[in-house]
């Protein structure tokens, strides 16, 4: 056991799916022109208001149900006030001690019983506008095209203990927003951002010890990575004698280590207090009910029933289940499918892997769920062995046929005829008298260069299963 | 007298009659607006901008609308001045601060909207205290506005600019804003009637927020029917004010004629009004008998938190003062200061060279009672007393139709006289804070003058929504009484 145990908190921030920004009408597309969808609200001039988008209401409310958080009946949103150019109104419109959810946990699936980590709070803010650095012109711009788009910041206790927990609770957390269809978690295109506080202690002590803030992670292996070090880093620190300082670092991608970011002024007074242009916000328990009846299946439960009604290990029903595109994927491929445990396989190792390759989400696979099912099928009816399915798989991949067709066009079709297999049997021993005779007095091993002989004769027609079968009567009879 | 009278000596109803009747046009209205600006500004400094060629433009609109036999709507032809805090799409609005020079609003208020789509015709923005802070608009980067009954005399504020610009007649309506008393404390130090409606009764949208909780836009009318026929086109829910009010808007003119026995006014106890001006105070004690000679009942009504209401008020709209006012940072719009070094300098030096003392007073104030550690020393318990103001009027509105209180305990003081002494500058405001800190309607008309010769205000208060009282009780006063007839003799012919 490690001298210290590592404290690990998480703020993920999430963009909400609306059409519109949190407190005007201007459109969330990402990308685009600068200061192409901004508009005298999310802009911050003189006399604007904002109108709260009832839509993200609905969305952090549906979030908060499937993150297990307790739903305030009425939150209240606060300013927290700091001059930064980024800003229109140099405050930001947030919520603080009335937050809309707060409480809640998240269940990491774990073989040996699941891991849960405690949410403090699930709250909805608006986001900030952008600065874009000219440095050789020599000035920076305002592009607030983000400026007013809602976000739920989702906050955990400090209950992780490793950075590979931090991994997992991001891809269960991730995997629960798009399975409830509130968030694309898209980390790319801003739309799912991580911050973590890490602190380490003494094993055996119940005092936190002092922390890291650290930022500018961009993907869910950056932040595990950026963890690493900074726990090796605060481990070392200490045992050198020296004291880990409380600030924000920021994460080097290309070095894979922290730095400590360019001190803004000192400790920020935010002034929080309750926005006066918004009214307090007062939810129905009706309304409430209605958006839980409405929620879909989550992951774990789904879990659970790929486990029983596919008969399914835990470890593939995860897998299945991480992700809502993927689970609706194989549940596709199922309904027209007997074999459950190959269509898993197949989905999970090959499917995966190619697309993995080539960076595509299962959303855009070549290969439709429907020829999966139909591959497994020709697998267990032995009109292809596995082998032969293998190629057949990468044909399908690269020319988006179905494997009927592509096996059909390229003669794929395994032999199982056995006075034909028998022939080619014959030539081979023929051919290989010495193995032959190996296997005659008993050298089980010599079986396999048999069958690898006439599965090359057959160029990987033949059935396995039956060549086994012949040349184990010819030899021993 | 000459045998007409200008048009813009016409009250708004009076003259959107005569132009609906084909018996004046809204380009003579205009004209003669201009003309009577023309002639007194210089003296009063009640416009910072006149958009003359606009303003004509839009009266020719109207009269060949007219012409043709359309209806431009209940204001059709009228001129209005608007403090200089509406945004009105196209037009500069600075809020009488330097640091908004040059800000052109891209879009129009909704009370502007509403004006526009009433028929008013827009003459320009009148001068305030800056950001709406001040009883006197001295605080002006524009310089002080002048009160047309002496010029040597604040026309009161912070909307004093509207207030003067109605009394002289250079508009024929008027409207400002009213945070703590900015609309009745100046249409009482110039005899003019003004009305603060209920807090979510008129649209927030498109006006330069001072303190979010207590703004409310009113109109200034020369008579109290003006106020009524006004605050029916600038009333009523608006979707882009989450502060707005659903409820209905009544046709406020129905509520012309009251009958007086029917009326129940509030009177607080001696008490409450101690520290008045002894004029104030005898022009105040004629108006309630005046009410008790025509028939209205009288109940005495307890107001005691109100000692705490200059206090509670001056925490909370600072505070929210201090966060509306951080966009003004010089990178956006407005003024930037020149020759900066760093983002850190640039924020600090245009906010230091583009608000004036007052302003920096506030925000001030406003920073340190939201701080860590102060906050609930200060803006928590504000909070706490806001809701005994509330309290106390619910109790005393409860029991009459309108409690009766001056607007202002002194008449319009001298240039300068207060003007370096913030805390007796904030006590002018004794009468009217409470009333915003407890989002109720109240209207100040003329009730009398001074032996100088300066107005006096009558204040009346009614129960949120009930506006409708406030033009019965109002007018029934203006009924029985000439004061509001009376002009300041600005003479110059």
């Amino acid at each position: 056991m490690s001298e210290f145990e590592t404290v690990i908190g998480l703020e993920v921030h999430v963009q909400l799916k609306t059409r519109s920004k949190l407190f005007c009408d201007c459109p969330v597309d990402w990308g685009g022109e600068p200061n192409s969808r901004v508009c005298p609200v999310c802009l911050g001039l003189p006399g604007t208001l904002p109108v709260l988008n009832r839509k993200s209401v609905e969305l952090g409310v549906r979030a908060a149900l499937a993150l297990n958080c307790r739903i305030a009946p009425f939150s209240q949103f606060h300013r927290k006030n700091y001059f930064y150019p980024d800003m229109a109104k140099n405050y930001q419109v947030s919520q603080y001690d009335l937050p809309l959810s707060a409480d809640g946990f998240v269940e990491i699936p774990r073989e040996e019983g699941s891991l849960r980590v405690g949410l403090a709070r699930a709250h909805l803010e608006e986001d900030t506008g952008k600065l874009v650095h000219f440095a050789a012109e020599g000035f920076s711009g305002v592009d607030f095209n983000r400026s007013g788009v809602p976000l739920l910041e989702i906050v955990t206790r400090p209950d992780l203990r490793s950075p590979e927990d931090a991994y997992d609770y991001l891809k269960v957390l991730r995997n629960l927003l798009r399975t409830v269809e509130v968030s694309d978690c898209d980390m790319e295109k801003g739309s799912f951002r991580c911050d973590a506080n890490v602190s380490l202690r003494l094993s055996g002590s119940e005092k936190l010890g002092v922390k890291t803030e650290v930022k500018n992670m961009n993907s869910f292996r950056a932040v595990e990575r950026a963890l690493s070090y900074e726990v090796s880093r605060q481990a070392e620190l200490i045992r050198s004698g020296g004291a880990v300082v409380q600030e924000t670092r920021l994460y080097d991608a290309a070095s894979q280590k922290t730095f400590p970011m360019r001190s803004k002024e000192e400790a920020h007074d935010y002034r929080y207090f309750p926005d006066p242009d918004l009214v307090p916000t007062e939810l129905d328990r009706v309304w409430i009910e209605e958006i839980s009846a409405a929620l879909p299946e989550l992951p774990s439960a789904k879990a659970g029933r790929f486990q029983r009604d596919y008969e399914l290990g835990f470890y593939d029903a995860g897998v299945l289940t991480s992700d809502p595109a993927l689970a609706e994927y194989f549940e596709t491929a199922a309904r027209a499918c007997a074999n459950f445990k190959t269509l898993s396989n197949w989905i999970t190792v090959e499917l995966m892997a190619r697309l993995k390759e080539s960076d595509t989400p299962i959303e855009s696979s070549p290969v439709p769920p429907e020829h999966v099912s139909e591959l497994v099928g020709l697998i267990d009816r032995g009109v292809i062995s596995g082998k032969i399915a293998k190629s057949v798989f990468a044909l399908m991949c690269d020319e988006r046929k179905p494997p009927s067709e592509i096996v059909r066009e390229r003669g794929l079709v395994q032999i199982s005829d056995e006075s034909e297999l028998e022939k080619v049997v014959e030539k081979v021993i023929g051919e290989h008298p010495g193995p032959a005779e190996d296997f005659a007095s008993g050298k089980e091993k010599a079986l396999g260069f048999l069958v690898g002989r006439v599965m090359k004769e057959t160029r990987g027609q033949a059935n396995p299963r039956l060549v086994n079968e012949i040349i184990r009567r010819r030899l021993s009879g | 007298m000459p045998a007409f009278q200008a048009l813009n000596r016409l009250s708004a109803h009076e003259l959107a009659a005569r132009i609906a009747a084909g018996r004046a046009t809204a380009t003579a209205a205009v004209r003669d607006c201009l003309e009577r600006i023309e002639k007194t500004d210089r003296r009063l400094n009640a416009f910072v901008r006149v958009d003359r060629e606009e303003a004509l433009e839009e009266a020719g609109r109207i009269d060949r609308e007219l012409a043709a036999g359309r209806n431009p709507g209940p204001l059709a032809g009228v001129p209005v001045a608007l403090k200089d805090l509406f945004c009105v799409k196209g037009r500069e609005v600075t809020c009488c601060s330097r640091i908004l020079e040059g800000f052109i609003s891209p879009y129009d208020a909704t009370v502007a909207r509403k004006l526009k789509d009433a028929g008013a015709v827009i003459l320009g923005s009148t001068n305030m205290d800056e950001f709406a802070m001040g009883s006197s608009t001295e605080n002006s980067a524009r310089g002080p506005a002048r009160n047309p009954w002496d010029l040597e005399r604040v026309p009161g504020g912070s909307s004093g600019g509207s207030a003067a610009a109605l009394a002289a007649d250079q508009t024929v309506a008027a409207f400002g804003t009213d945070t703590g008393g900015s609309v009745r404390q100046p249409a009482a130090f110039c005899g003019v009637a003004g009305l603060k409606p209920t807090y979510g009764r008129v649209s927030r949208y498109g006006l330069v927020a001072y303190a979010s909780s207590l703004d409310q836009a009113g109109p200034f009318g020369k008579d109290v029917e003006d106020l009524a026929l006004l605050l029916e086109v600038i009333a009523g829910h608006d979707p882009r004010d989450a502060t707005s009010a659903p409820e209905p808007v009544p046709r406020y003119r129905d509520f012309l004629q009251a009958d007086p026995a029917s009326l129940t006014l509030g009177l607080p106890s001696r008490d409450t009004l101690k520290g008045m001006d002894r004029e104030v105070a005898a022009a105040f004690r004629a108006a309630v008998d005046t009410y008790a000679a025509l028939g209205a009942k009288f109940v005495e009504v307890e107001l005691s938190s109100l000692e705490y209401a200059v206090a509670c008020y001056y925490i909370v709209s600072t505070a929210e003062a201090s966060s509306n006012l951080a966009r003004f940072d010089g990178i956006r719009y407005g003024r930037r200061a020149p020759g900066v070094a760093d983002l850190l300098e640039l924020f600090e030096k245009s906010r230091a060279e583009g608000f004036g003392e007052e302003v920096k007073r506030r925000v001030l104030l406003g920073t340190y009672v939201l701080s860590a550690g102060y906050y609930e020393a200060y803006y928590g318990r504000a909070l706490r007393i806001r809701r005994l103001i509330k309290n106390d009027f619910d109790s005393a509105l409860a029991g009459c139709d309108c409690v009766i209180l001056p607007t202002a305990p002194i008449p319009a003081f001298r240039l300068g006289e207060k003007i370096d002494d913030p805390l007796q500058m904030y006590l002018t405001d004794l009468f009217t804070i409470s009333i915003n800190l407890a989002g109720v309607p109240a209207v100040s008309i003329n009730c009398g003058f001074t032996g100088g010769g300066l107005p006096v205000g009558l204040q009346l208060v009614a129960a949120p929504f009930r506006e409708d009282n406030l033009i019965r009780a109002a007018a029934l006063f203006e009924g029985a009484t000439a004061h509001h007839l009376k002009k300041p003799a600005l003479d110059d012919r």
